[in-house]
Parts: C-alpha cells; structure tokens; sequence
C-alpha cells in the first residue's frame, strides 16, 4: 500500500513538473528576449528606408501588413464561401464534400516549406510574376485557406437551427438567410479564425523565402510585384548575422508584442463566443 | 409589381451563388492538385536523371560534382524528429495530464493562454532562441560546436510541446466520467484512475498527438536550419552531438542560387518530404476515424 | 447492529440541501432499497456510503455514517473504503480494455500481481457474476464488444473482483433489457448470502421482487423505513401511499 502511494506521488509530481517546465521554457524564453531586445529598441529601428547603418525594420512591417492584407483578402472569401457550401448547400458525406474535406486537411498537414517550393515553382516561375508581394500572398492564401474554412464552419455548424428555423419561416430564401442570419451570428467565431490565420502569417518564413524574395527595402513603384521581406524574414536575416545581434534582439522583442496582442486578441474574441 | 421584381432577382441570384459557393470549395481541391503536378513534375525528371536508388540512398551530396544522393537529410530528419519525439512527446503527455485531470483552475487560466503562446511564436525566434540560448548551452555542457542533432531535437522537442499538450488534452477531456467513476469506486486512487484507465482510453487521441507532433518536427525548417549545422555527412545515431542537415533545411539553404539539375534535386528533396506528409496525414486520418468510431 | 448504521445525516450541495436528517440502520446480508421519485436524494445517499460525493465540488455532509461501527468520514483511508464498499452504476461503464483486465483492475490496483492469482480472481469473479459461461474463452476481447446486458454483469464482476462487503448498485438495471434485467435480479438473490447490498431503484416492482427492507425517500427526506413487504402492502405514511399507488413521481 505505502509503494502505492509513492508511485501516486510521483505520478503526480511528474505532471506539476512537466507543466512546470513547459511554462518555465515560455518565461524563459520570453523574458531573455524582452530583457537582450528592449535596451536595443531605438527610433532608428523604425527609420522610413533601411540601410546598413540603422538596420530599420520599418519597411518590414509594412510588407508584413500588405501581406497580412492581400493574402486575407484572397483567402477569406474563398474560405468563408468554402465553409458556407460545406455546412449550408452540400449534402451530408457526399462525395465531393468528402473530397473537399480531405484535401483541406491534407493542405493543413504540408509544411510550410513545400509551399514555399510551390509558390516559386508556380506563382514565381510558371506565371512569371518574379518575387514579389503578390506571389507571396498568393501562397500564403493558400497555406491559410484550409484554417479560415475549418473555423468559418465550425462556427456555422455552432449556429443553432431555430435560426434558420425561424428565417425560412419568414419566407426568407436560401441566400438571404446565410447572409442576414447565419454568417451574422458566426462572425466572432470566424473571425477568431481569422486572427489565427494572421498569426500564423506573420509568423510564416520558409513559405516565403522564394516567394516574397528576401529584400530589406521596398520599391513602391512596383507596387505588388515589389519584392520585400515580412518582419519575420527580417528577424531571420538579422539573426544569421553576427553584425546585427542587437538589432535581432530589438526585432525578435517588436515580433513577440505583434505576436502577443494577436494572441490576446483571440483569446478576447473567444471568451466572448462562450458568453454568448 | 416591385415584389415581382425582388423574386425574379431573387431566383437568379441563389443559384449564381450557389454556383459561386461551389466553386470556392472546389479551390482547396484545386490547390493540392496544383502542388502536386508542379512539385511532382519539377521532381520527377531529376529523380529519374540521377537513378531513384542513387537518389535515395546516395550519401554524397555534392551539387557541384553533380553528386546527389540525399541519405543524409533523410536520415538527418528522421533523427531530429526521433528526438523531438523523445523529448517532447513524455513530457508534452504528463503535462496535458496536468491540464485535463490535475490544474487547479485558477492556474489553469494562465497555462492556457501560455501554451496558445508557445504556439503561436514565430519558428524563427525559436531559432534565434536556439542560436543564443541552446547553441553555447549544448557546447558548454556536452562539447562539440553546439550545433547538432541534439540541440535541433531540443528546439523542436520544445516546438511541438503546444501540439501535443492541445490535442492529448482534449483527447483525456473526452473520456466520459463514468470511467473516470468506475475506477475510483474499485478503490483506485486519483493517479491510478487517471494513469490505469482515461488515459489508456484516450489511447487513440494521444497517437494522433504524435502523428501531428512528428508531422509538426519533420516539417520545420527554419528553427532547425538555424541550430542544426546542416552538414551533409551519413550520420550514426550515436553521433549526436554532431551537426545534421534535414530535408527541409536543404531546401531552403540552396534555392536560393541552384540551377539546372541540382535546382531539380531539391525540388525531388521537396518531393520527398512531401510523400514522408502524405504518410503521415493517412495515419493521422485513420486515427481519427478510430477515435470516432 | 446494522451493516450501516446512519444518524442525523445532512448533506448539502452548495446551499443546496441535499438530505434532511437521515437516521437509519442497514442490515448486513440484506438487500435495502432506496426508492423515491427523481431527485430525492437517494443516489445521493447512496453515494454518501462510499463517499463518492466526494468527486462533486461544494459537497458538504454532516452527522455520522459509519461502516461496521467505524465513521466513513473519519480518518479511513478512502481508497480502501472504496474497496470494501463496492459500486455499480447506472449505466455500464466498462473500461475501453479486454474483459480480463477490465476485472484484473481492481486487483492490480490493490497490490496483486501474480498471474496465477489475478487468473483465478478473475474466473472467480465472472463466476460469481454469472457471466463466466458468456465470457470464457473471450476474455482478451475487448470489453465494449460485450451486450450492454453483459456489459453490466461484467461490472459487478468487477465490482465484486476486490472482495468487497457491500455492494452499492444505482439503478443498475435501467439501462437493460427485461431479459438481462431478470438475470440481474437472479443474480442479486445469489449475491446477497455473502454480501450486503444497497439498490436505488425506480421500478417498485423491482423493490418488491428482490429487496428486504425499503426505505422511500421524497425530497431529501427519509419518509419511511421498514420491510418491503409491510412497505407496499400497509404503508404508514401518506406520502408513502401516494407514491406506490403511483399518485405522484
């Protein structure tokens, strides 16, 4: 009985332990980077050009918008509409539906690598559109789509029918009903979806490598066949250099906060879904 | 007479978007057929230059002697995701223990978000992590230059820790109560109910942690690029603390600047690595088709 | 002196009462029922005996239950109260593993681990579940392959796997079959010569079949107590009448 009781303990300790390490490795590694980067954050970080000297992030963060920006808007509506067939038009286990599924999913297990080679193999090369923002996106868009349709129709499927019910009873068509009724009561969820697929974007390096080129500045007069490089490439060009191990601090801390507001910020949305 | 016209709207509207809602399911269709001609087709015609055999179990990898044998990445790959599962997945599986069955709740609100974190930082401050934490702590404590097989593990052990954790949780969350009940009734006591019975019952949740968890490991490339060394010599397993290359690092480092047929061979490295996911969303799938069962 | 013997037993949920003031005496080698519409109290009760309550949170209990004149709530280590006072429940709940280890848990848990010895705890117990004939030879199969009838044998074999004294059972047949029901009451009949068994039933006609004693329960309250028989044929108590007579529940 007292060997029972000592395996228990252990058992126990090992899961307070484990956990403990884990959120250790998260404080850890939070504060190490706050601690090396805040000094090193300076107004010169955010200077309007780069250049050698002030090693500026700015124009990174205005690609890493612009690619947010474009690769949602080519994403969302393929991904919502996508969603809106799978729970509200197609039938139950069809064969197409279950098509649809399992590609979706299989687009959500490649790792982001393969999209990069796609993306330059196909957006970069077969089109001819050279690095640039819009090649970048496009892949991007892609990468994303599988998770703004997985949530778009988790969050319709949470829908509960007494609204159609009730929309259909007035005499409201099909499509009427999905806009006004449906997508309106899902839009927190799909919009937690949303900010995931954002962070998973400013995270992303290895899709755009070969994509989005790997440029410090930006030519606007390219406008989306400029080629850049998103806040993450930048932390990653800096980090490879010995030069700049100051400024990789001070970029890794501004990429954290992005990283941690977007956090935040789904975690707000969701307490709110479980309100309702 | 202006309700007509609303109705006659009406009708042509529905099934143009109708229309337009099939369609955009159809892109994630048309998204993995796309991948898979342009991947296959730029990967195939290298593989079949080189020789499938001297493709896949070449140990030299030398694009400018027109050597390209990838062994070393493959094996490469295998033993950094080998040790990221080693490390990650025991202590990834007592830690969602301690989420599901064992938190006090109001601790629980600050693992939560602190694991979403985890997740949610970007794979290059990993390695920017690994570079100035991992690197000089691997080469003070164990020799070598650091950048190895074993610190690439180390990161990614760490990496995939949110994935496991996640799923593992929600797999235990599942176990009805009633197994839970029935344990302790017998006598067994909190740990041995959790550890004797949900635990084994979550069984198949917890495999398809793994399979997403090797999944997550195999793929990286960023993170593991930055600490790994990325030599490409055959390496022992015993050799540990020496540098590998992975497949996804090979990729990355020489696209940049290849052509002709060693730009083909990394597509076939792509190719590769992207049979090695195909594998592993079947098993996955087939899990999950088990858990719902 | 009774198996059981309870005095001035409150429990409370939160601010919820649960149970007024239960003072009884449950007879060894006997088989009690609780009856009593929904939400009276008599799981709850029953729960108290070995102290599963304790898995709710905010359950609080007050006055004396002691087992064999020793206080349940005092410093008995529970995992071995749990073992002697065994439990069955409502809807079967084997566990996702082969028949063999489903009864070898308990055992296991309790510190055996010659093979030799878990074999013939297991034949034993099956044995005495009346589920031997069904399961011998099957004993590797898993235990969700079974009928939901089996199924629920299969746990009060379990149950009975750490030679327990008393059997707790919370409407083990309402989720059965008329025809895995009556082998379960057969079963009760053959249990009860070595064990003492608490049974919380719905079904009256159940109570009368195969109980001793019944206590009717009615909003947290022990309206009753007494023979089964005198119970149903003369009861003394109004609500008692209304309740059996079927006016109400």
């Amino acid at each position: 009985m007292k060997m029972r009781k000592i395996k228990d303990l252990t058992l126990r300790g090992l899961t307070w332990l484990c956990a403990g390490v884990t959120a250790a490795m998260l404080l850890f590694l939070l504060a190490y980077i706050l601690l090396k980067g805040v000094p090193h954050i300076k107004p010169s970080l955010f200077a309007l050009h780069y250049n050698s000297e002030n090693v500026s992030l700015f124009p990174a963060l205005v690609i890493t918008v612009l690619t947010v920006a474009l690769s949602l808007l080519i994403a969302v509506p393929l991904g919502v509409f996508a969603a809106v067939y799978l729970a509200e038009y197609a039938k139950r286990g069809s064969r197409f539906v279950r098509l649809v599924r399992t590609t979706a999913e299989t687009l959500a297990g490649i790792p982001s690598i393969l999209y990069g080679l796609f993306g330059s193999l196909f957006f970069v090369a077969w089109l001819g559109w050279g690095y640039s923002l819009l090649a970048g996106s496009c892949t991007l868009a892609i990468m994303i789509l599988p998770l703004v349709m997985r949530t778009t129709e988790e969050s319709l499927k949470a829908v509960p029918d007494s609204y159609r019910e009730g929309a259909f009873g007035l005499g409201a068509g099909k499509l009427r009903t999905v806009f006004r009724i449906i997508l309106p009561a899902a839009a927190p969820g799909i919009l937690a979806g949303i900010i995931l697929a954002i962070g998973r974007i400013v995270g992303e390096t290895a899709a755009l490598i070969y994509t989005l080129g790997n440029t410090a500045d930006v030519d606007p007069s390219r406008g989306l066949f400029t080629s850049g490089r998103t806040l993450s490439m930048h932390m990653y060009s800096l980090a490879n250099n010995a030069l700049y191990t100051d400024q990789a601090y001070a970029t890794a801390v501004v990429l954290l906060v992005v990283v941690i507001g977007i956090n935040a910020l789904s975690a707000f949305l969701a307490k709110k879904i479980v309100k309702r | 007479m202006i309700s007509g016209i609303t109705v006659k709207n009406r009708s042509v509207r529905e099934p143009v978007m109708r229309w337009v809602f099939t369609v955009s399911a159809l892109t994630a269709v048309l998204a993995v057929g796309l991948i898979c001609v342009f991947l296959f087709a730029g990967g195939f015609p290298a593989i079949g230059k080189i020789g499938v055999l001297k493709f896949l179990t070449g140990t030299v990898w030398k694009p400018t002697y027109d050597d390209f044998g990838i062994l070393p990445m493959i094996v490469g790959s295998l033993y950094v995701t080998a040790g990221a599962i080693l490390l990650g997945v025991p202590v990834g599986i007592f830690a969602a223990v301690f989420m599901a069955k064992v938190c006090p709740k109001p601790l629980y609100g600050f693992m939560k978000p602190a694991l979403d974190l985890l997740a949610g930082i970007p794979s290059v401050v990993y390695g920017f992590f690994g570079i100035v934490v991992l690197v000089p702590f691997v080469r003070n404590t164990f020799g070598g230059d650091g950048s190895s097989m074993v610190t690439a593990s180390l990161l990614l052990g760490i990496m995939i820790l949110p994935t496991v954790i996640g799923i593992t949780e929600s797999a235990l969350r599942a176990v009805p109560d009633e197994l839970y009940e029935g344990a302790v009734a017998l006598g067994a006591s909190h740990e041995r109910a959790v550890f004797g019975v949900v635990l084994p019952a979550a069984k198949s949740g917890v495999m398809a942690a793994v399979v997403l968890g090797v999944g997550r490991a195999i793929g990286e490339t960023m993170a593991v690029k930055m600490v790994a060394g990325n030599q490409t010599v055959l390496r022992a397993p015993d050799e540990f603390l020496k540098g590998v290359r992975t497949l996804t690092a090979n990729v990355v480092l020489e696209m940049g600047y290849a052509e002709g047929l060693h730009r083909e061979a990394l597509i076939a490295t792509g190719v590769v690595l992207f049979v090695f996911i195909l594998l592993i969303n079947l098993l996955f799938s087939a899990l999950k088709k088990e858990r719902t069962e | 002196m009774g198996k059981f013997t309870l005095c001035d037993v409150e429990l409370w949920y939160n601010d919820f009462k649960a149970l007024k003031n239960v003072t009884m005496d449950i007879g060894a080698n006997e088989i009690t029922a609780f009856i009593g519409p929904s939400g009276c109290g008599k799981s709850t009760l029953l729960k108290s005996l070995n102290r599963m309550n304790d898995l709710v949170e905010g359950c609080k209990i007050t006055g004396k239950l002691l087992l064999d004149g020793e206080d349940i709530y005092g410093g008995i280590d529970v995992n071995l109260l749990r073992k002697r006072v065994g439990m069955v429940f409502q809807k079967p709940n084997p566990f996702p593993m082969s028949v063999y280890d489903n009864i070898a848990f308990g055992p296991r848990t309790h510190g055996v681990k010659s093979r030799y010895r878990l074999d013939e705890i297991v034949e034993k117990s099956l044995r005495d579940a009346a589920i031997w004939d069904e399961c011998n030879g099957r004993l590797k199969k898993s235990a969700l392959s079974l009928s939901g009838g089996q199924q629920q044998r299969l746990c009060i074999a379990r149950a009975l796997s750490v030679e327990p004294d008393v059997l707790l059972m919370d409407e083990p047949t309402s989720a059965l079959d008329p025809i895995s029901t009556s082998k379960i009451e057969d079963l009760l009949a053959e249990l009860k010569k070595r064990y003492t068994v608490v049974i919380v039933t719905h079904n009256m006609q159940q109570a009368t079949r195969i109980s001793d004693r019944t206590a009717f329960f009615l909003l947290g309250e022990m309206v009753e107590y007494g023979d089964t028989e005198q119970i149903f044929s003369l009861p003394r108590d109004k609500r008692t009448e209304d309740y059996i007579t079927g006016r109400f529940g």
